[in-house]
């Protein structure tokens, strides 16, 4: 078994880059973020920040896309970057999986959902098709697909959303993986569908203990899920640390952004909601100095030009952020936002830069 | 489904009244030539063609020869006899039959056999040199018509005229019953030739269809399931191919009309020489019996692939 202190995973410096006729699309650049054995990873970021490049990464799948990829992702002492294909596909599907966002078209249309469950299992092992076929049964028994013995011959478009996303997690789990990542698991699904969803990967994470890593712009969906966050903007990590002091104590005005543009049910009706302006930035020639500076209310001029580095947050272990503003100003200006200043007000109350505003 | 097949069969058999009601009338309104006087002789007598006339019937009124014919046709299964040879236009078709199937089969079988594989590996092999030759060899062929092409392959390749004598040439055709091998290698040629065409859309058909399956996101699932890549390919070419079995059915059409280039380009006596021949020696009544059999064998094939499509896609369901 693997060692718990040890992780199961762990990405150095990882960077993906892919060759285009427009200029070369940084779609990762230089990331480093590790998931422990039977712990959850929550990677958070808006589409196109790279969270999801980074996890195909893992399994090898960009490198057919034709990107260039270079740093670590040591899985079990092997670096996933540098194992030649035919090795990786024995990883695939079968110590690491991956579920994806729209279930309906990652599946294939025209096979039944137990031809594709007993594919991924005689993949990696040598089992009759009978005894494929029962472990599919139990599988889709497992992931809660009532009657599996009847469903286990119907094709995805007979399944709901929800029983598609299911009969994929069963997929996932037919070769007992050590490592699931979910790529939006839930996004395409009914708000109660996602809330089923969740539960099912959790109680599976309890039962089987494999470590989830699990990529969502939803803050909600990590909140429920994970034990660690990693934040992504433009292809960078810009926060990470555990959930709870993520969400107790969030360093980078990204991260507030994203925790201000959720809608609260209890709070006060004229609390406004502060939407992040703008929109993300061109991976292929993304802002100079820090990649958030256009789009943050607390950004100071030198923040152009300066490459914010990750940093660990002061009298908090485990916590790290990237940016620029000094931590103290950082701790007062959220502590304003807490109160429900917008901003501007926010900025003037710190008096952050002398005569910012 | 039965209730389907049943519609589609009593909706073919409209179809084919409709297409002898076409024949019919641009037989009659566009000048061929008048079949009585083509056959009656040189210096025809006016009292000769009359005779002609009632002989065949063309004397009555067009709706009452249109109805003598459709009710020959479908109550008794007897499609006439032929103005020119006298003979009954079944036992004429059936003579011409074999050496049709024999040409078509043979077409059709490399027509999807090179067409599919030639159009996998381009896609598999995107921007290749082998992609870009075989793309541009199949728009190539794609433009060219049968009989330019027929010619040029007996200029090229045949024993007789052809500048490297490999294949037998136009006229060498021999029934399978007499002579395998030679029925083998005399139609080599026409085979290639009537295939070419189809062919050359199928591969360019079957490349888009694969390029796109191949991005889609349950290629990424095989992907990451770890199957092999000949498996995931498999995947893609089940995906891609259901666009093209609809196509399959038109094309026939289309290879059916080559056939009868391809019969008179290469002198083989089929089926389509002898519509070929009928409609020079405006022989009304073997016209109509070719065009029924090909009408009827393009709408068989329509329901035969429209009927494959609903098996090989789950998705669809005739109701």
């Amino acid at each position: 078994m693997s060692d718990p202190a040890q992780p199961l995973l762990r990405a150095e410096n990882l960077r993906v880059e892919f060759p285009g006729e427009d200029g070369v699309v940084h779609a990762v650049d230089g990331i480093t973020y590790q998931v422990f054995p039977g712990k959850t990873l929550g990677i958070v970021g808006e589409s196109g920040s790279g969270k999801t490049v980074s996890s195909l990464t893992t399994l090898g799948l960009t490198r057919i896309q034709g990107a260039n990829v270079s740093g670590r992702i040591l899985f079990e002492g092997r670096d996933l970057v540098a194992l030649p294909d035919s090795e990786l596909r024995t990883i695939r599907g079968n110590d690491i999986a991956m579920i994806f966002q729209d279930p309906l078209s990652a599946l294939h249309p025209l096979y039944s959902v137990g031809k594709q469950l007993t594919e991924a299992m005689r993949a990696h092992r040598d089992i009759s098709k009978r005894q494929a076929q029962e472990r599919a049964i139990e599988l889709l028994g497992l992931v809660g697909i009532p009657d599996p013995k009847r469903r286990v011959d119907a094709y995805p478009h007979e399944y709901s959303g929800g029983m598609r996303q299911r009969a994929m997690i069963a997929m996932a789990l037919a070769n007992e993986p050590k490592l699931l990542i979910a790529d939006e698991p839930t996004t395409a699904l009914d708000v109660t569908v996602q809330a089923q969803i969740l539960a099912l990967m959790e109680r599976l994470q309890d039962e089987l203990g494999m470590a989830i890593i699990i990529i969502t712009h939803d803050l909600g969906v990590v909140a429920e899920m994970a034990d660690d966050i990693a934040v992504m903007y433009a292809g960078r990590i810009v926060e990470t640390a555990s959930a709870e002091a993520l969400f107790a104590n969030p360093e980078h005005p990204y991260t507030w952004g994203l925790l201000k543009s959720i809608p609260r049910l209890e709070a006060d009706r004229s609390e406004l909601l502060v939407p992040i302006p703008g929109t993300p930035p061109s991976l292929i020639s993304p802002p100079s100095g820090c990649h958030f500076h256009p789009r943050c209310a607390y950004a100071q001029p030198d923040h152009s030009r300066i490459d914010p580095q990750l940093e660990p947050v002061p009298d908090d272990p485990g916590h790290f952020v990237a940016c620029l503003l000094e931590p103290e100003a950082r701790r007062r200006l959220w502590a304003e936002l807490q109160e429900g200043r917008r901003p501007q007000e926010a900025i003037s109350e710190v008096g952050l830069g002398g005569e910012a505003g | 489904m039965t209730a389907y097949v049943i519609r589609r069969v009593l909706w073919g058999i409209a179809l084919l009244i409709i297409v002898c009601a076409l024949t019919f009338i641009l037989f009659r309104i566009l000048p061929t030539g008048n079949p009585a006087v083509l056959r009656a002789g040189r210096d025809p007598q006016p009292h000769l063609i009359k005779e002609i006339e009632r002989v065949l019937g063309l004397n009555k009124s067009l709706p009452t020869q249109f109805w003598d014919y459709l009710k020959e046709v479908f109550f008794h299964f007897k499609f006439g006899y032929s103005y020119y040879s006298q003979e009954s236009v079944l036992t004429l078709i059936k003579e011409r039959l074999p050496a049709t199937v024999s040409l078509a089969i043979g077409a059709a079988v490399i027509w999807v056999v090179a067409g599919l594989s030639v159009g996998i590996i381009s896609a598999l092999k995107q921007r290749s040199f082998w992609d870009r030759a075989s793309m541009g060899t199949a728009l190539v062929l794609i433009s060219a018509p049968e009989f330019w092409l027929g010619l040029i392959v007996l200029f090229l390749f045949s024993e007789d005229i052809g500048k490297f004598k490999i294949f037998p040439g136009a006229g060498s055709y021999v029934p399978i019953s007499q002579d395998p091998w030679k029925w083998f290698t005399s139609l080599i040629l026409p085979w290639f030739v009537l295939a070419a065409g189809s062919a050359a859309v199928f591969a360019r058909l079957m490349r888009g269809s694969l390029i796109e399956t191949m991005n889609e996101d349950y290629i990424r699932t095989a992907r990451a399931k770890g199957l092999t890549e000949r498996r995931v390919v498999r995947q893609g070419v089940r995906g891609a191919i259901n666009p093209i079995v609809t196509l399959l059915a038109l094309e026939i059409g289309v290879l059916l009309g080559g056939a009868v280039l391809v019969e008179t380009v290469f002198n083989i006596p089929g089926v389509g020489r002898l519509a070929y021949e009928s409609i020079v020696h405006a022989d009304f009544e073997v016209v109509q019996g070719t065009v029924l059999l090909a009408s009827m064998f393009i709408i068989i094939a329509n329901l035969v692939a429209d009927i494959g499509y609903a098996y090989l896609d789950p998705r669809v369901r005739y109701s």
